[in-house]
Parts: C-alpha cells; sequence; structure tokens
C-alpha cells in the first residue's frame, strides 16, 4: 500500500491534501468538518491586523462559468480576507489543533505592509500551536487597493521583505502564497527566496471577470449593477498553475524550493500532476465549494490506487518525476513525427475531427470514402497537430501515433530521422547558422 | 347487468371518468427550460450530421440545438421552420427512434441519442405559445393556387406558397383541416387540440383560404381547378381502407381503425365512446398501434393485434410496439385472418391461420386459432381512391393505385402536382414526409410560376 503521509517543510499531514485559504477553512465549525471528512490539512483563511473587522459586500460574491450540463469550470470571488474577529479566529485555530494534532493547520495572514504589524500578529498566532504561516500576497481584489494582497506580491522586493520580517519574527515556517497577475512568475519565487522563504505556495486567483449580464449591462457578480475584478480558480486555470509550479520548480535560482500547488485541482490526478512537476503537496479550494468535502476520499483513494498500480512507495517516489521534462521550446526534438490514427471501430462519426481540420487546420481528414461517410487522416497532409484529437467527444479514439526512424513520412517524402535534432541545430535558425560559422 | 370494465359487448362508459384524462395525456410531456438546457447540452454538433440527413426535411438539427443551449428557443424554431412549417406536428409524432434519434451519433456511441424530438417540440413550442410569426408574404404576385386537402402535405405547400406571394386556396372534404394530425393519430401524441392550433399558426401567414366540406370528385373536380388556377396541389391523402378478404367481415363489430381513430380524436367525452371488452386488431402498421393502445387506454380488457408477418416486419417502430406491450396489449405474429366468427351477427371471434416464410413467400399453413373478439379493427393499410380523378379533361397518370410524380412532385398533367399519402412511391407514410412533399412541390410550382412569368 502506497504510503501518502505529506511533510511539507516539517509539517506533518497524514496525505497531500490540505485546503486552501478561502471560506472552506473560515472557521472552526467547516475545518473540523473538513477533518472529519479526511483532508490532511488546512491553511485557514486569512487573518488581518486586530481592529474592526473587514467589510464584506452583501450582494453575490461568487461568479462562474460553466461547461456541459451546467458543470462548474471556473469560479470567480470578490470576498474579501476573514471577516471574524481576531481573537475568535485564534481561538478556534488553537482548539482546533489541540483537538486535530495530526492534522496540518497553517495560518493565513495579510496585514499592512510594515514590519509593526506583522511583528504584532505573528506572536498571537504562533501561540495558537498552529504548523506554520502562509503570506497572502495573492489576493486580487478588495485588500489589493489597500496596498496589501497582491499589491504586495506584484512588487518583488515587498515580497522580499516582508518575508525577511516574518522569517526573523517567528519559528514558525513561511509558506509565500504567489499572485499569477504578473508577467514572470519566477521573480515573486526568486525574491520570496531571498527573503529566506521556507516554501511558496501558488496560484492564487487570476484577475477575471466572469460574464456581463445582457440585461443590465453589469458584470457578474453585479452588485446593485457594478461589478468589479474578482480572483478567478477552478479547473479553468489548472494549466496556468501548472505551468507556473514548473517555472518554479525548474527555474535555476528556485529549483529546490519546495512548492504547495494551487489551482484547479479536482482530482487525485490532478494533485498528482502538480506533484509530478515539483509541488510537496496540494491545496484544494473551488472543488471542495463545488462538491463538498467528500470529494477528498475519491482524492485519497485515487491517489493510493495509482502509487500502488505504478509501484511508488511515498510520494517522494512521484514528486518532480516530470521536470526533467519540462523543457523549452527549442529543445523540442524536431525529428519526431507523428500522425493522427482515428480508431474506426470506436469511431462514432459526428465528423467533428474533420470540420476542425478542415475548417481550421491542415486539410487532412476525409468525409468521404467511397459515398460513405467516413472518417480518416491522410498521412500525406497531417502535421501531427494534435487538434482532432482535442475535439474529439470519444476518448482514445484518436491517438497520435510515433513514426519509427527510417519510415518514410507522406507528407514531406522523408524518411524520419533515428537522431535528435532541435530548433538550435536547425538550418532555418539565424543563431545556429551563426554558431555553426 | 354488468358494468364498468365488466359490461360484454361493445360499450362506453368502462372506466372511471377522472381515468379518462390519465390514460389519454400527453405520452411525452414537453421538456421544462431546465430539461432542454441538460439535453441541449449532450448534443456533439456534429458535421454534416446524420441526424439532419435522416429527417425527411431535412432541418438543420445540430444548429437548432445550439440555439436552445445558448438561451436562443426562438431563433431555433425558425430553423426548425425554415424546413418544416408543421415541425411541432413532427416533434410529436414522428417516429424519431427510426429517423433522426437512430441516426444520433450519441446512439452508436452509448445507445441514448439526444432526444431531438422534445427538443424540437421545446423550441417550436416556445415559439407557438409566444404567437411569434417568423415569415411574412412576399408581394401579391397574382397568382391562384388550388391545395386539394389540408393535411400536412397541403399545409405545407400552401404556408410555402403563401410565402411567395401567391393566393392559395385550400379544398378540404372534412369538417376540420388538419388531415391525419387531426383525424389520424393517436389522442396522447397531440394532446391540447394542437393540430388545429397548428393549422391557425400555419394559415396566420396570410393568402391561404381553407374551404371546408368540399371534397374532389363531388364538390369540385380537377379539370375545373385546372382551368380556374394557374397550378393545382393534390394531398388528398388515401381514401380507402383495404378489407380483411376474410369470410363474415361484415359481421357487426368489424369496423375500421382509421374510423375509430378518428372517432376518439373528435369524441367531446371520451367515457361515451364505445370499446369492446375484448378488442383484436388485424394489422403491424401504426395505425394499428394506436387503435389498439386506445382500445386497451378506453378501458377494453384484452386487446390483440395480430399480424400475418413477424416483428420485425411491422411497420409500426420498435418503440410503438413497446409502447403496445407497456400498456398491455399483446402482439401475435404470424397469424392471418381466415373468418369472422359471428353470433346473430354480430363479431364473437376471430379464426387466424398459423403463417411461414417459405422461399420468401407468405404461406398459410393451414392450422387456426380463434380468438375470442367482441369488436375487431381493421388496420391493414389504406387505400387511393383516384376514380374521381379523371372523370374529365387530361388524365392524370397512376402508377401502382396511386399518383404518379417526379422527384419534384409534378404529375402527368403539367397544372398539377401531389404529394403525401396520396402519391406513389410517397416517401414514406408519414407525417414528415409529407411535410418534405408538400414543400417541395411548392417549391416547384413556383419555379414553374416564375418561369411562365418571364
Amino acid at each position: 500500500m502506497a504510503d501518502i503521509r505529506n511533510n511539507f517543510v516539517g509539517i506533518k499531514s497524514p496525505n497531500p491534501f490540505w485546503l486552501a485559504s478561502a471560506p472552506p477553512t473560515d472557521k472552526a465549525y467547516n475545518v473540523i468538518r473538513a477533518f472529519k471528512a479526511g483532508w490532511g490539512g488546512v491553511v485557514w483563511k486569512t487573518l488581518g491586523e486586530e481592529g474592526p473587522p473587514v467589510v464584506n459586500v452583501n450582494g453575490p460574491r461568487y461568479g462562474a462559468i460553466w461547461g456541459a450540463d451546467r458543470r462548474l469550470l471556473g469560479l470567480n470571488n470578490i470576498e474579501l480576507i476573514t471577516d471574524r474577529d481576531l481573537q475568535t479566529n485564534l481561538r478556534e485555530i488553537k482548539q482546533v489543533k489541540k483537538d486535530w494534532p495530526d492534522r496540518a493547520v497553517v495560518v493565513s495572514l495579510m496585514v499592512p505592509c510594515v514590519e509593526e504589524s506583522w511583528k504584532a500578529i505573528l506572536p498571537l498566532v504562533e501561540e495558537t500551536g498552529a504548523d506554520g504561516i502562509e503570506l497572502n500576497f495573492g489576493c486580487p481584489h478588495g485588500m489589493s487597493e489597500r496596498g496589501m494582497g497582491s499589491a504586495v506580491g506584484q512588487v518583488p522586493e515587498y515580497i522580499e521583505m516582508v518575508v525577511r520580517w516574518c522569517k526573523a519574527n517567528t519559528r514558525m515556517p513561511v509558506i509565500t502564497k504567489l499572485t499569477p497577475n504578473i508577467t514572470d512568475i519566477r521573480k515573486p519565487a526568486r525574491a520570496a527566496l531571498a527573503g529566506g522563504t521556507d516554501a511558496v505556495s501558488l496560484i492564487n486567483t487570476i484577475n477575471s471577470i466572469t460574464s456581463v449580464n445582457l440585461d443590465t449591462f453589469s458584470p457578474e457578480p453585479s452588485i446593485d449593477g457594478k461589478g468589479t475584478h474578482g480572483g478567478y480558480c477552478g479547473p479553468a486555470v489548472k494549466p496556468i498553475a501548472l505551468n507556473m509550479v514548473a517555472e518554479i520548480a525548474r527555474d535555476q535560482e528556485t529549483r529546490g524550493l519546495p512548492i504547495s500547488a494551487i489551482g484547479g485541482i479536482t482530482t487525485w490526478r490532478d494533485a498528482a500532476e502538480f506533484m509530478a512537476l515539483g509541488a510537496g503537496n496540494a491545496q484544494v479550494c473551488t472543488a471542495a465549494m463545488t462538491y463538498g468535502f467528500k470529494i477528498v476520499q475519491e482524492m485519497i483513494a485515487g491517489l493510493e490506487n495509482w502509487m500502488d498500480e505504478k509501484g511508488h512507495r511515498s510520494l517522494d517516489d512521484i514528486v518532480g518525476r516530470a521536470m526533467p521534462n519540462v523543457t523549452d521550446w527549442q529543445y523540442l526534438n524536431l525529428n519526431y513525427v507523428a500522425k493522427a490514427h482515428i480508431d474506426q471501430d470506436a469511431c462514432i462519426k459526428c465528423g467533428r475531427c474533420h470540420i476542425a481540420c478542415e475548417d481550421t487546420s491542415h486539410q487532412a481528414i476525409t468525409a468521404m470514402v467511397d459515398g460513405v461517410r467516413h472518417f480518416e487522416v491522410m498521412e500525406d497532409e497531417c502535421v501531427g497537430c494534435n487538434l482532432c484529437v482535442n475535439v474529439c467527444p470519444v476518448e482514445n479514439c484518436i491517438t497520435m501515433v510515433p513514426l519509427a526512424a527510417g519510415v518514410i513520412d507522406q507528407r514531406t517524402k522523408q524518411p524520419v530521422s533515428p537522431v535528435y535534432a532541435n530548433w538550435t541545430q536547425h538550418p532555418n535558425n539565424p543563431a545556429a547558422r551563426q554558431a555553426a560559422e | 347487468m354488468p358494468e364498468g370494465q365488466f359490461k360484454e359487448g361493445i360499450a362506453g362508459g368502462r372506466l372511471a371518468p377522472s381515468q379518462y384524462d390519465d390514460n389519454f395525456a400527453d405520452l411525452h410531456p414537453p421538456l421544462d427550460h431546465h430539461e432542454a438546457l441538460v439535453e441541449s447540452d449532450r448534443c456533439y454538433f456534429c458535421y454534416d450530421a446524420p441526424c439532419m440527413h435522416a429527417c425527411p426535411t431535412e432541418i438543420d438539427i445540430p444548429l437548432f440545438i445550439r440555439q436552445i443551449s445558448t438561451g436562443n428557443p426562438i431563433g431555433s424554431a425558425k430553423t426548425i421552420f425554415d424546413q418544416n412549417i408543421l415541425g411541432g406536428m413532427c416533434a410529436r409524432v414522428c417516429p424519431t427512434e427510426t429517423l433522426c434519434e437512430e441516426a444520433c451519433v450519441r446512439e452508436e456511441a452509448e445507445g441514448k441519442p439526444v432526444q431531438i424530438g422534445r427538443l424540437q417540440r421545446y423550441a417550436t413550442d416556445t415559439a407557438m405559445t409566444a404567437g411569434k410569426q417568423f415569415y411574412e408574404r412576399a408581394a401579391p404576385t397574382g397568382r391562384k393556387i388550388a391545395v386539394v386537402g389540408a393535411g400536412p402535405a397541403g399545409l405545407a405547400a400552401a404556408h410555402r406558397l403563401a410565402r411567395y406571394g401567391h393566393d392559395v386556396t385550400i379544398f378540404e372534404a372534412k369538417e376540420k383541416a388538419g388531415g391525419l394530425n387531426e383525424y389520424g393519430i393517436a389522442a396522447y401524441k397531440s394532446t391540447d387540440d394542437f393540430a388545429q392550433a397548428e393549422v391557425d399558426y400555419v394559415t396566420a401567414i396570410g393568402g391561404i383560404t381553407i374551404e371546408h366540406g368540399r371534397a374532389l370528385g363531388r364538390d369540385i373536380h380537377l379539370a375545373d381547378l385546372a382551368a380556374a388556377y394557374d397550378a393545382v396541389f393534390l394531398g388528398m391523402g388515401l381514401g380507402g381502407v383495404n378489407a380483411l378478404r376474410a369470410e363474415g367481415e361484415d359481421a357487426g363489430g368489424v369496423d375500421n381503425a382509421v374510423e375509430f381513430i378518428a372517432e376518439l380524436r373528435q369524441a367531446e367525452d371520451l367515457a361515451s365512446l364505445p370499446v369492446g371488452r375484448k378488442v383484436v386488431v388485424v394489422g403491424g402498421g401504426m395505425t394499428a398501434i394506436d387503435a389498439a393502445v386506445q382500445s386497451k387506454l378506453l378501458g377494453a380488457e384484452e386487446v390483440t393485434i395480430v399480424y400475418r408477418r413477424g416483428k420485425e416486419h411491422m411497420n409500426a417502430s420498435e418503440f410503438e410496439q413497446d409502447l403496445a406491450a407497456s400498456k398491455g396489449v399483446t402482439i401475435r405474429h404470424w397469424l392471418q385472418p381466415r373468418r369472422v366468427v359471428s353470433q346473430s351477427g354480430k363479431v364473437a371471434g376471430i379464426e387466424l391461420e398459423y403463417t411461414e416464410m417459405q422461399d420468401g413467400r407468405l404461406v398459410g399453413l393451414g392450422q387456426t386459432v380463434t380468438v375470442p373478439a367482441d369488436q375487431v379493427f381493421k388496420a391493414i393499410g389504406q387505400t387511393f381512391v383516384g376514380d374521381h380523378l379523371n372523370g374529365s379533361g387530361a388524365s392524370i397518370a397512376m402508377r401502382d393505385g396511386r399518383i404518379e410524380v417526379d422527384a419534384e412532385g409534378r404529375t402527368s398533367n403539367a397544372k398539377v402536382w401531389a404529394g403525401g399519402d396520396c402519391v406513389a412511391d410517397a416517401r414514406e407514410d408519414l407525417t414528415v414526409a409529407a411535410v418534405a412533399a408538400g414543400r417541395d412541390a411548392a417549391e416547384s410550382i413556383h419555379r414553374a410560376l416564375r418561369g411562365a412569368g418571364g
């Protein structure tokens, strides 16, 4: 049986599935329900400094986009950090950690960008017995207008400064949560590392407007006829998050920096993918907000089954396993040739592969053969783009089949070369030509 | 005297009064908004979709379903009506399981096609309930066209001709328009007087006059129509019913299924409609199923369909056969009528001979069985009564007992077109096929008139 116990920067949990800092972790009631359901840990919803409570809007806080059958694909929110009294939160955190010592309890924090504020709150959190802190430098709405959240996360110098203050003022591990609303995710990660962070977590939510009401012309979610950008999350953001995690994992400067992955993780498979790209564990929010806490049971069992099937004994066996395979475009093998292949037994003849290829790509799939509706790849036209695979409604009906070395590529009429050759060596590359000269 | 369900012979009031409404409620209740969205999400928007080609009227099904899924049911209805102005009735009565839904790729993928018929009804109901009309007449052309028969073919032809600005007069023998939609379909497929609502919807375009009680050969004559009008479209369906050709079939209680179905559709009070306690229906098509199922729903205790060939030869679709079985109708195959057994002039049973196929021919085996019955319905096909067509003037060529037409619906008479069940090679004896034939003939007429007008 695979061992999925997690040790993330010294914070131990029975499994790598944590609930991200968000509404599901705002109070003891929810967190206890989550622990009962089996979650390995939580990042308690962000605490602010002592004072009058944060004020939220009283209208809708969430917007969404949906796929077929109204399956929620993307969620956006304009909720702020906790609007509960600081002391209440601290008291509850302390009690929960006492009652659930085997689970990870990390506390998310966001206070003004002055050292005094951080110095004031850190001991209070430390006193609860929490396992660590996560610095919320990501929240893209509301708090950012007050110089916190992503307003800090978008300035690497601020990140480094605040991380340094925290490291200087607490014994707790510091996880720095990054905003994706920047151009290069490596810069804030490097800054956090420079400040001494123990780990980074990402991605926080993405600036977004989910839709516009065409009756009222108000963006959604609409508050009295007006809308603002909110933080986008859910399955739709997963590819963006995967890339950002990979960028940090393979960056020369930040390589080895522990990463807690966040961004559209919905199933065990999503979590395993993030971990394969270098994440030490996985934080989940939207999936829980869509289906409830029970989904963690599927995640635990699914991860264990996959690991057993593949012979992975512990999480260490899978973390970072895909990293060596993430590279730059220029290093991709240009001599690799694949052609789409349609399994005629599996084909239901919807014709979407044909029309996608015909209208928008390479005119490489038939619609009719000998007067009969028939979809088949014309290898002399197929560039192996994979669009047909992606639009086919039947899984594994269309597959990309690599051509073996020596086989003639019907499109180029050339034999497939057995030699790896990339753009840096390609004769059409001016840089390569110069080097050769 | 036994009462209610136990009444012997042919009698009404077999059921509790409230039972009738339940029994004859909509067979497929309409999809509500949520159901329509969920179902429309299932459509793959296929390229050159097979469902579209399986539809005799070639409705752009992927497009109308996509319009439903994007919150545009009115636009969806227009996509349907562009091809089939009787799309509302077709949504109710089409044997979709042998047409669009059989061709749906999800039938191949998982045995569960998109419910195209019910989605079509959702869209057309939405537009018709909203009173949304999509077509305006073109400027009047001054051309006059006579249409014989206000059934699906005639209505479709009339609408298309009216759109082009022609003046259409429909001559209808019966009291109401709609043809088989009004008189010939099981009541649970067309509830709430939908057939008449649809006639009103179709004729609302203007330029269409319906003259009721005017039968060809009796009140009007083809030669006169051809002389008085610029073109004539014949869409009068089938007037005759095949005989059993069994001894004793004139006994009391041996009735035509089509008349029973028509009577039932027109009945003000279903409880007053008499039906036998033991009913036998002879035939294997939709009419047989409609008569049998409705007999059962009226309270007949035993209803048996007898058909001289096997299950796979029945014209009624598998769905219809299953529907009949689910209502308690027994279907017996490989039996052909030999003799109606009667007592005091009333049917008491029907003697049937076992049959089988030998060398591709159906043969009687000599062995018989007698099924008791106090009512027997004949549902072994309808025939075209064409005698009145060629009374005077130029004759119309016939083939296989029906009117011969070309691919555009043209008859041998240059001013006369025909479509629907009354033509040879009627595309299929379906409402939707009649609509296609009427529509296409109208296009042909329009082309001919425009050509003639220079």
